[in-house]
């Protein structure tokens, strides 16, 4: 109690912050918890270093050199080279902007389709709801990398593939979620009475429901993209994703497994997945906090 | 209970049914032609056709959808195009590996995981909890076929500890077995440490600021006694639903597992049909798996229940 009467000796002027948006706030939360400048942080710095790597990677990642053939890291090659004598530095970074692409639109498409879906399945209920949600639960008994790995078998291995089966096999999470929110959001009383005065289906979803669930899928989808980033290396260490000779770090650490004694091989390109899955799963407790902060506390 | 478990049954029906549409439409659409995985290359028109009636190729896809489940819910999952080896007996031969895999990286994951989320709820806020909390987010951020190299890294090449990869029966040679096991079974079983010791470490969390925990201290318990026996007992019961629910991911897990320890267990078997066309061996692998899956969550389910008689049925 005591800080509200030390507010009250404030003026008001000096008590009036700059207004600021809801969106605003959560992401100030985000970024002021350790977790979330963490994870930022090194995302952003992969990020960069990946959009970069044409300007600052010392070699091409795919220039054969046949006098440097499986060097351990010097000077020269800092992470060492591969079996054909490529700078495994630069695979790394040119690696970086192929993984956080298939996420970033591997999450995305998951997010527009399994959205779309679990709206439609809310708002619609009855068969329309019992047919979506049943083939959305079909799609949750695959365990993820098995049902990934079906659908890449049948596309055809190439990054492309990879990226839309990691995509189908996150979208049942999404539409499960914004269906489960809608089905709370009909009862609102304000939801209801927009519906008794005639507003359109479209308009109440996208005005009124959409907003009030987009928060969580937000934490959904930034939680998803570490398993999606797992997903995509894993599909590509099987050589099922993005194919040679463009740099992967999952293929890379694939490769190296031939050659266990020249440790660098697999040991850079790994690492690289490591930090960038653990940033991921940062910034998403990070958000999920933000949330829960945002709702009182709620799931805690 | 008997009622809600066939309940549960009958509401799993329309799933199941989706389940193996899915599984029949995706190797069903799989491209290239299934008489060259058979034939070969250089085999003419006339022969393509013959196998083509052979294994029914020339039926419309909803009647070979129907011969194709009449035939599985039979146990019947035909034949390896490849190898012409009847699937149902590949599965058999492939199962007990991953079974043996999945049950020793359950074994590590409890092992480590319980322990650990014990101390760091005991020791909530302090150095301990701070430490076994980076260590479990670490642990689940590590990819398995990283984790698996690290390992043979260290334990094989450098100590040379343990062999690298390979495999033997359980029945030839137990020790070899085991040896050969340790390291796949840490690569999975470490990574599960870490969501076994968080939802342990929660629900003693939860459990330690109970009421009857305070009287079983005031009655001048033993710390020990206080948090194993009256604690543990009670928080264990959403760390095996826990463990049940994971389950597939876990067999997710043991594909890549098996591949980078070149174990032959299921998981090696679907990755090997995939690379080769042959979609006997995918269907029954991926059918298998969801079977397996479904199974293992009905059963955590019915654990449950018995652990935790206030669930009412």
């Amino acid at each position: 109690m005591t800080h509200v009467s030390a507010m009250a000796d404030i003026p008001s002027a000096q008590r009036a912050r700059p207004s600021r948006s809801p969106s605003a706030i959560f992401l100030r939360r985000v970024l002021t918890s350790w977790q979330g400048a963490f994870g930022v942080t090194v995302l952003v710095v992969i990020a960069t270093l990946g959009l970069l790597a044409p300007w600052i990677s010392p070699y091409s990642p795919l220039d054969i050199n046949p006098d440097a053939f499986m060097e351990p890291p010097s000077a020269a090659h800092w992470f060492g080279t591969d079996e054909i004598g490529r700078d495994v530095l630069s695979r790394v970074l040119y690696g970086a902007s192929v993984s956080l692409e298939v996420v970033v639109l591997a999450v995305g498409i998951a997010l527009a389709a399994g959205s779309l879906l679990g709206l439609i399945s809310g708002w619609l209920g009855g068969a329309w709801d019992a047919l979506i949600m049943r083939i959305m639960d079909a799609f949750l008994a695959f365990p993820l990398l098995v049902l990934a790995l079906a659908i890449v078998a049948v596309l055809g291995p190439d990054l492309m593939n990879a990226m839309l089966a990691i995509a189908i096999t996150k979208t049942p999470g999404f539409a499960r979620l914004v269906r489960s929110e809608v089905l709370a959001m009909r009862e609102i009383d304000y939801i209801k009475a927009a519906e008794s005065v005639g507003v359109s289906n479209l308009r109440i979803l996208l005005r009124h429901v959409w907003p009030n669930v987009s928060g969580n899928v937000i934490v959904y989808g930034s939680l998803s993209a570490s398993q999606a980033l797992i997903t995509e290396s894993a599909l590509s260490f099987l050589g099922l994703g993005v194919q040679p000779p463009t740099p992967s770090w999952g293929y890379m650490v694939a490769t190296g497994i031939q050659f266990y004694q020249s440790w660098w091989m697999s040991f850079f390109p790994g690492l690289a997945i490591f930090i960038t899955v653990l940033a991921f799963n940062f910034l998403g407790d990070a958000v999920r906090d933000a949330l829960d902060a945002r709702l009182g506390g709620r799931r805690e | 209970m008997v009622s809600y478990f066939s309940r549960k049954l009958v509401q799993m029906l329309p799933v199941a049914f989706f389940v193996t549409v899915i599984v029949f439409a995706l190797t069903n659409l799989l491209p290239g032609d299934p008489t060259v995985t058979i034939l070969g290359e250089q085999a003419t028109a006339d022969q393509r056709a013959a196998v083509r009636v052979e294994y029914g190729l020339d039926q419309p896809a909803p009647v070979r959808y129907a011969t194709w489940l009449g035939r599985v819910v039979q146990g019947d999952f035909g034949r390896s195009l490849r190898t012409r080896e009847d699937v149902g007996a590949m599965l058999s031969a492939r199962i007990p590996v991953t079974l043996e895999l999945a049950f020793l990286s359950i074994l590590i994951a409890v092992a480590i995981g319980v322990p650990a989320g014990i101390v760091a709820a005991r020791f909530r806020g302090t150095v301990i909890d701070v430490m076994t909390s980076f260590l479990a987010m670490s642990s689940v951020a590590i990819p398995y076929f990283w984790m698996g190299i690290l390992l043979i890294m260290l334990f094989s090449l450098k100590l040379g500890w343990l062999p690298a990869s390979g495999y033997a029966r359980f029945t030839e040679d137990p020790a070899q077995n085991l040896r050969l096991m340790i390291l796949p079974a840490l690569t999975i079983g470490t990574a599960f440490a870490a969501l076994v010791m968080r939802q342990t470490r929660a629900s003693m969390l939860q459990i330690l600021s109970l009421d009857y925990i305070r009287t079983a201290r005031a009655k001048g318990l033993s710390e020990l006694i206080v948090v194993l026996r009256h604690g543990l007992r009670n928080a264990l019961i959403p760390v095996i639903t826990v463990i049940g629910l994971q389950i597939g991911a876990l067999l997710g897990g043991a594909v890549v597992t098996e591949t980078v320890f070149a174990l032959p267990g299921l998981g090696r078997m679907l990755v090997d049909g995939i690379f080769q066309r042959d979609f006997p061996v995918i269907q029954g692998a991926i059918l298998f798996i969801v079977v397996a899956v479904f199974a293992v969550n009905l059963f955590t389910d019915f654990i449950y229940r018995i652990l935790d008689p206030r669930v009412q049925v």
